[in-house]
């Protein structure tokens, strides 16, 4: 059987693997902005905080993606499920871009624009909402881009512990060593990559509002 | 804030120090009264504290000893947001929001204060004719799309937009060339004459503090030197003052071209 036959008679199960495969990064994504962007925020605000938060976010990711896999096993609640255990990890691993691209992308703005805005007696909130998030949109939407990508690609890894997805296959062919098996999962996993890169960089030009100044 | 009963003294410093890291006093016994009405200069060299005295009458920065009175009361007693939307605060680079129109930069201030929209829509005309750009073709435009003295114009424009009884000008015309600065400051004497704000303008420019100045307060070394109307200012023999005159004469238009 060629590739293109193991594809075509595998469809459903690729299928499915790739939806469980979105789940895991949708989810874990989701988590890893609604965590990451506020702690980034909150980092341009107090500046005590900077170190901590950016060094926690960085020694998480620098755990190798599988002994990430295996801290987080005995844990209650989080180790119980697999999938629960796959998407703490996979966010852990999207922090650091997400804070720290929110970061620098807020401490980007214009001193000046800043001064004038806070002069004019805008609250922070208003500083915030109106100015510095607008501004800095674009280098956060790079920051979530490239945190997207990166997960596309540890989530294969969530197969080895049970938590499906595309990996699944590629654990699968090398035990059975099998290269049809292997791409089965491999190219799929490629594409979906490539997919968010191209959609979130669409995104960040089209989206972000007219910054040249 | 109450317009009807305008106190006289607008803006005070009382024995004012200003020490960031508790050694060098970048301003010291700084006391000095702003009329309502009148257009005081600060003038000095680079560091002498003027930027600094400006920032805290906006309490973008705080006094190390003495006060600051704004109308009567302590800054520290005013709500520092509502202080601040009732002075209008113009900057040398302007800081237009770059993302936003000529329009919602100006409006920006009334939409937050909740204004309706055909009211907003309505005083931005008024103001862009008040600055001398046509509305019809500024309104829609970005900050980037405009030269240095209309970004400018359009920065005063946004100051003036909620009405406030105090102008603080921080060198606002020092990055434009000699003939649009010459022009916008005689827009802006026009202006002034109009709307009879309390203005405190920093300057480092001799003939532009003349040019455009009620009162002169010079500053040296973080000190009052001392405050002169015009005729005050050329009349004096004090040392510093003279300095300035020196190089008044030296530039000014009798001066070889």
């Amino acid at each position: 059987m060629s590739l293109m036959e193991y594809f075509y008679r595998n469809r459903a199960e690729i299928w499915m693997l790739t939806l469980q495969h979105c789940w895991l990064v949708g989810m874990s994504m989701l988590l890893a902005v609604a965590i990451g962007v506020p702690l980034g925020i909150l980092i341009t605000r107090r500046a005590s905080l900077n170190k901590p938060i950016l060094g926690s976010a960085n020694i998480i990711q620098t755990i190798p993606s599988l002994a990430l896999f295996g801290f987080l096993m005995p844990l209650p609640w989080l180790g119980a499920r697999a999938d629960r255990l796959a998407i703490a990890a996979l966010t852990g691993y999207a922090l650091l871009p997400v804070i720290r691209n929110t970061y620098t992308g807020i401490m980007g703005v214009d001193p000046s624009v800043r001064e004038a805005a806070r002069g004019m007696g805008l609250t922070d909130w208003q500083l915030l909402w109106h100015v510095e998030l607008p501004l800095a949109l674009g280098v956060i939407l790079a920051g979530i881009r490239v945190a997207t990508v990166i997960t596309v690609g540890v989530a294969t890894i969530a197969a080895a512990i049970g938590a499906g997805g595309l990996g699944e296959f590629i654990f699968r062919g090398l035990a059975m060593v099998d290269n049809r098996v292997i791409l089965a999962g491999a190219i799929p996993a490629a594409l979906m990559a490539l997919l968010a890169d191209f959609l979130l960089g669409w995104a960040g030009r089209h989206l972000v509002p007219s910054a040249k100044s | 804030m109450p317009q009807q009963e305008q106190v006289p003294q607008m803006i005070e410093f009382r024995n004012v120090r200003y020490s960031p890291d508790g050694q060098r006093a970048v301003l010291s016994d700084l006391n000095l009264k702003v009329e309502a009405g009148e257009t005081l200069v600060l003038l000095g060299r680079s560091g002498c504290g003027k930027t600094t005295t400006l920032k805290m009458i906006n309490r973008l920065l705080d006094p190390t000893g003495g006060e600051v009175l704004v109308e009567g009361k302590s800054v520290l007693e005013w709500d520092p947001i509502r202080l601040r939307r009732g002075i209008g605060y113009v900057i040398q680079e302007v800081g237009l929001l770059p993302h936003f129109t000529i329009e919602r930069n100006i409006g920006l201030l009334p939409q937050l204060e909740g204004w309706p929209p055909e009211r907003t829509h309505c005083h931005v005309e008024e103001l862009l004719e008040m600055v001398a750009l046509d509305p019809a073709t500024f309104r829609h435009r970005y900050p980037r799309e405009l030269s240095g003295g209309q970004r400018q114009r359009v920065g005063v424009a946004r100051a003036l937009a909620a009405d406030p009884p105090i102008l603080l000008m921080d060198e606002p015309f020092g990055a434009l060339d000699p003939l649009t600065r010459a022009e916008i400051q005689k827009e802006f004497l026009a202006l002034q004459q109009r709307l009879r704000k309390t203005i405190v303008f920093v300057t480092h420019d001799i003939h532009e503090a003349l040019t455009v100045g009620t009162r002169i307060a010079l500053l040296k070394a973080g000190q009052l030197v001392g405050t002169y109307s015009r005729k005050e200012f050329l009349d004096s023999s004090d040392p510093t003052v003279n300095a300035y005159l020196s190089v008044l004469r030296a530039t000014g238009p009798e001066a070889g071209a």
